[in-house]
């Protein structure tokens, strides 16, 4: 039975309005509370935030059924933050801890959340395309309904992976979105001097698939443009490929200081910051007077809540770490 | 009752049974419909089940594993068919990074529980980028299961076990056993996967092989026997997870252990097994751990030199001989 669409945005209520602004709050705190804990050697590994780029996650998941799916990168927290996995599950994760949304085992790169439809983050670059145009193969041969949002980034446009990956899309007309977040640099190469494509979203036309632009840090925009795209991909018109322009605030991982670019331009960027746009929407339009203090108050308990959650949690035993390598040890 | 069958008609039956059973169940490929596949044994499945169920792909292995693992994941069952596990090794990827890795890395929320099957094996004149061995390289990935049968038997009763695995498994069948005939049983039966088999049972020596080395270690043994040698031989079946303890066992009995592999033995499946072996059974060794493999150089196009490259019955018994100073 196909799924049917929530309402365009020009029909948006001013609470649902209110909550794109809270999730995208809720994602910048997420991700500066990571950044401290990294730095307090609480958080390991490899770090990536989504700091800048919270209103493409925020604006388009927000126009998921249930039964959709998501899948993405290793940029991941604000994906899965948008589709509904709780800060404290995820901040453990992060924390290597038991009580982590996949116990500690996946880490930043990986999180995962079945109850969520949220089919992972996934680390190497590319990786996830093919992944995507199987949950979506599956949901056409099953006759679902379900449309696939799947995220890249703008380095995985270079990889063989993403050409056969829309290439079989376009080929079985699967219902599946392609949403390519182009932060202008692959780690701290620009995307000019590593796409031969001026235009990205052109690269669509390569595969006979609709496409088009997006500016990644309007959320009424995203919005509104992927609500449309996600009826059409319901209603059997074969997947799209979207580009939003967006920045990332901070660099490629807590490793990257980011001198491959001038501050100068990340000023510009921070202009336009997203939380800040939306925010001055709702009150030039009058749907908000003095609310922002108030969301992050409430916002910063949350990270409260969830870094506590994640502290007095347990690490995993090593009794764990042969579990669910295959279905005979799942434990 | 008993039934001759080929290599080839074993799978397309154990295929056929899969498709029957299970209506999410396909077979994708590259030249799986129309063409038959490359080794002819989806033939006339095409026919029988629809393009919904026999899905022609373009060529883009990383693209078709993904999808496998991506439509299973969410409950599908597909069969990928990569024409030569040469050509697996540009989905790489896919498999090891992925699918092997899914249910662990997403605690068990996620698996991948589908099947790839592929072509080992040189003897075919095909040159260096298609007479390659890789199912070693694979055996070395948790997260992945290997299967590799050496007859019309195995291949059918094999099939039938890996088609309900619940995690990836890649199905390596033999370029030069499509045509070889054997028994199979008309009742239904299966193969444990990781169960090795002792296909001849003997007192003097240990030979331990796989796929198309299997029924040429018969023949070793068969001769040797004339010789007054009396050869063991087993068949590993699985590479991953593989039966250390019938080896052991045999070892325990034999007293000599020889591997036959094609792959080369660097950093091989006979290195694997030797190591435990000597490990877990070195007080019951007379001799050191034999190996027999493919020569260490990329295969060559012509017969004269192809059939030096890959173990053949003389070099195999000429090497006992060594082995045991007779």
């Amino acid at each position: 039975m196909a799924l049917k669409n929530k309402a365009v945005s020009n029909k948006t209520s001013k609470s649902e309005y209110f909550e794109l602004l809270e999730k995208m709050i809720l994602i910048r705190l997420f991700e500066d509370r990571c950044s401290e804990h990294y730095s307090r050697g609480n958080i390991k590994g490899f770090l990536h935030l989504y700091t800048g780029e919270e209103a493409i996650a925020v604006g388009s998941i927000s126009c998921l059924e249930k039964e959709d799916y998501v899948i993405t990168h290793y940029r991941d927290h604000g994906h899965a933050l948008a589709r509904g996995v709780e800060a404290k599950y995820a901040m453990a994760e992060l924390f290597g801890k038991s009580t982590g949304t996949t116990g500690g085992i996946g880490g930043s790169m990986h999180i995962f959340d079945a109850t969520k439809n949220f089919a992972g983050g996934h680390a190497i670059v590319g990786g996830q395309l093919p992944i995507g145009v199987g949950l979506a193969y599956a949901a056409k041969y099953k006759n679902t309904g379900a449309v696939t949002l799947c995220f890249l980034g703008d380095g995985a446009l270079n990889e063989g992976e993403f050409h056969e990956s829309m290439n079989l899309a376009a080929l079985w007309d699967l219902p599946i979105v392609f949403i390519c977040e182009n932060n202008l640099y692959g780690m701290g190469v620009p995307v000019e001097e590593a796409v031969a494509k001026k235009d990205i979203f052109e690269i669509g036309h390569a595969y006979d698939m609709p496409c088009s632009r997006v500016d990644g840090m309007n959320v009424l925009e995203v919005k509104e443009v992927t609500n449309k795209i996600i009826k059409d991909v319901r209603n059997g018109k074969g997947p799209y490929f979207l580009e939003a322009q967006t920045y990332r605030f901070r660099g490629h991982s807590m490793a990257d200081p980011s001198m491959y670019r001038g501050s100068t331009e990340e000023e510009l960027w921070k202009l336009r910051d997203p939380i800040n746009l939306h925010w001055s929407w709702l009150k030039e339009n009058g749907y908000a007077k003095d609310e922002l203090n108030e969301i992050y108050e409430k916002m910063n308990s949350v990270m409260d809540d969830a870094v506590q959650f994640a502290t007095e949690s347990e690490f995993p035993t090593i009794d764990d770490l042969y579990k669910n390598i295959y279905f005979e040890n799942v434990g | 009752m008993p039934n001759v069958l080929t290599y080839r008609e074993a799978l397309t039956k154990g295929i056929r049974e899969a498709l029957i059973d299970n209506d999410d169940c396909f077979l994708m490929g590259e030249d799986v419909g129309a063409y038959g596949g490359a080794y002819a044994v989806s033939k006339g499945l095409l026919e029988e089940f629809g393009p919904k169920r026999i899905v022609d792909s373009p060529l883009s292995e990383s693209a078709i594993v993904g999808l496998g693992t991506g439509s299973s994941m969410v409950g599908l069952k597909p069969i990928i068919e990569i024409m030569t596990i040469n050509f697996l090794l540009v989905a790489l990827d896919q498999l090891v990074n992925h699918a092997a890795k899914i249910r662990y890395m997403s605690a068990n929320q996620y698996a991948a529980p589908f099947m790839v099957r592929t072509v080992t094996g040189g003897g075919a004149q095909l040159g260096a980028t298609h007479s390659q061995c890789f199912e070693p390289w694979l055996a070395s990935v948790p997260g992945l299961k290997v299967v590799a049968p050496s007859s019309p038997y195995d291949a059918l009763g094999l099939f039938r076990s890996a088609i309900k695995e619940k995690d990836p498994i890649v199905f390596v069948e033999h370029i030069l056993l499509y045509g070889s005939k054997g028994i199979v049983d008309e009742d239904y039966y299966e193969i444990p996967i990781g169960k090795a088999n002792v296909v001849r049972s003997g007192d003097n020596l240990t030979l331990v092989a796989y796929s198309k080395m299997v029924p040429l270690c018969i023949e070793v043994a068969n001769t040797l026997e004339e010789q007054g040698i009396d050869v063991e031989v087993i068949d590993l079946r699985s590479l991953r997870p593989w039966d250390k303890e019938t080896i052991i066992n045999s070892v325990n009995k034999t007293n000599r252990l020889v591997i036959v592999e094609e792959a080369w033995r660097s950093g091989g499946f006979g290195a694997e097994i030797a190591s435990t072996v000597q490990e877990e059974a070195f007080d019951s060794l007379d001799g050191p751990i034999g190996r027999v493999g493919g020569l260490e150089v990329p295969m060559p196009y012509t017969s004269v030199l192809e059939s030096q490259v890959i173990p053949s019955k003389d070099r195999i018994i000429e090497y006992i001989h060594q082995n045991l100073n007779t």
